[in-house]
């Protein structure tokens, strides 16, 4: 069965490179001024205030090569980004994707199945309304990435923009914790492949999706 | 290792991207991992190609987002911040043998170079304002600033047609900055000779430093001595190594 079409898959494995650059230099640029608020105080609550995050995580070697790289990778994020929802728009794909109020009540019988209440998986269809909500949270996440980024770019020139985050060190705040919550859906993204449906790894790489679902059975 | 990293079919189109070629691109994206754990700046494969996108950048910064007559927000002054860091490159605060004997010199592509004293200069109309400040670093802090406009020096020295850019030296071990035309023409870009109501401190660049809330700190250059109009793109301290030249926020 035909799943993935190449322009989903580009995308796919474009970001999961570009992002990881955008992670890793930005780790290094954080490493700068390790807090959020500022000088002088007061600051914003962070577990994170005055970490140094390991080598291996950090690009850029030091401020200017973390810039560079960051400044130079999400150019590519964008594009990507808009690549991809341009073609949902057009394939009409989104209807797959798109969390509904409608799926809040098949969300609930997900929940319940994944928690053991019920037996049977619920039926759906090219996607069950857990992933809608995931892959709908993450398209947003991804703008809100790029737009408390200009944020902190240009303070001055985008104040308005600035503003609606809260301010400077809001906007940096929230930049910073975007990257957490891509790292949790990373992480859950990846267990629930190869737990639930590992054909679907195959799909994402070769566009064909071979077999029943779920193909762990 | 090299065998994998050379694409062996240059003619694939986008269509024909197969397992094969994607698994080669997660090795590719295994061996950018590695090299990000070497906390790499592009070594000299891609760094001037990062260094060429950062120009692109400028431009962007420059030509769509920097607008001349927009001004920063500011704040009043119970907003100001207890603290504002003071960064300069020489090993101890850069201080004046003879602070009465000081002159900034403004020359190169004008009409009528200029000698100014710090009287002459306070005699210049006057701007103040409390804003906020931005380092590359990622920390800000709210102060007072007042000083002439860098637009009334303007006005007086009469930059040639030919003139495009404005290089700012200092005494400060040579530390400099160059500058578009444009940006040194806002409003609220000033020679600052004051800093929260005070004299401006020697750690902040006394007797005269450069100072706008449209460019980032390292941008505004303390310990003034020149402003010499150019043709061409002058250089700066941090830009040359590489941190963005514009520094427009």
């Amino acid at each position: 069965m035909r799943r993935h079409h190449w322009i989903v898959r580009l995308t796919h494995w474009a970001t999961v490179i570009v992002l990881a650059g955008l992670i890793a230099s930005g780790l290094q640029i954080y490493e700068a001024y390790a807090r959020f608020g500022n000088r002088g105080g007061p600051y914003f609550v962070s577990p994170f205030d005055g970490t140094q995050f390991p080598h291996w995580s950090r690009l850029g070697g030091w401020l200017a090569g973390a810039l560079n790289w960051h400044f130079a990778l999400a150019w590519p994020l964008v594009a990507f980004g808009l690549l991809y929802v341009g073609y949902l728009v057009r394939s009409g794909e989104w209807r797959a994707l798109l969390f509904r109020p409608r799926d809040v009540r098949g969300a609930l019988e997900m929940t319940k199945y994944y928690l053991h209440l019920r037996r049977e998986h619920p039926p759906q269809g090219k996607h069950n309304p857990l992933q809608k909500l995931a892959y709908t949270g993450v398209i947003v996440l991804g703008a809100l990435a790029v737009f408390t980024g200009f944020a902190v770019y240009k303070p001055t020139q985008l104040a308005w923009l600035t503003a609606l985050f809260g301010g400077f060190q809001a906007a940096r705040y929230w930049h910073f914790w975007i990257v957490w919550m891509f790292v949790a859906f990373t992480i859950m993204h990846v267990i629930l492949v190869f737990v639930v449906d590992p054909a679907s790894l195959r799909a994402m790489l070769t566009g064909w999706y071979r077999g029943r679902f779920p193909s762990h059975d | 290792m090299t065998d994998i990293q050379t694409p062996r079919r240059h003619d694939a189109t986008l269509q024909d991207v197969d397992r094969r070629a994607f698994v080669k691109l997660a090795v590719a994206g295994g061996a950018a991992s590695l090299v990000t754990a070497c906390g790499w700046d592009g070594g000299r494969l891609l760094r001037p190609g990062l260094l060429d996108i950062s120009r692109v950048n400028d431009w962007v910064g420059e030509k769509i987002l920097f607008s001349p007559t927009r001004l920063a927000p500011t704040y009043s002054t119970a907003q100001r911040s207890a603290k504002l860091p003071s960064y300069f490159i020489s090993t101890m605060t850069p201080m004046l043998d003879d602070p009465a004997a000081w002159r900034l010199r403004v020359d190169g592509l004008v009409a009528q170079p200029l000698e100014l004293s710090l009287d002459d200069l306070m005699r210049l109309p006057r701007v103040s304002y409390t804003v906020k400040h931005h380092c590359v670093e990622g920390w800000s802090a709210i102060a007072s600033w007042h000083g002439v406009p860098v637009a009334a020096i303007v006005e007086r020295c009469r930059p040639l047609k030919a003139a495009r850019h404005i290089s700012f030296a200092s005494f400060d071990a040579g530390y400099s900055n160059g500058w578009d035309l444009a940006s040194a023409l806002h409003p609220q870009t000033i020679l600052a000779y004051g800093m929260n109501d005070n004299p401006l401190p020697a750690a902040h660049g006394a007797p005269l430093r450069l100072y706008s809330p449209t460019k980032l700190g390292y941008k505004l250059t303390k310990y003034l001595v020149s402003m010499t109009f150019t043709d061409t793109r002058p250089g700066g301290y941090w830009e040359d190594q590489g941190y963005p030249w514009f520094g427009g926020i």
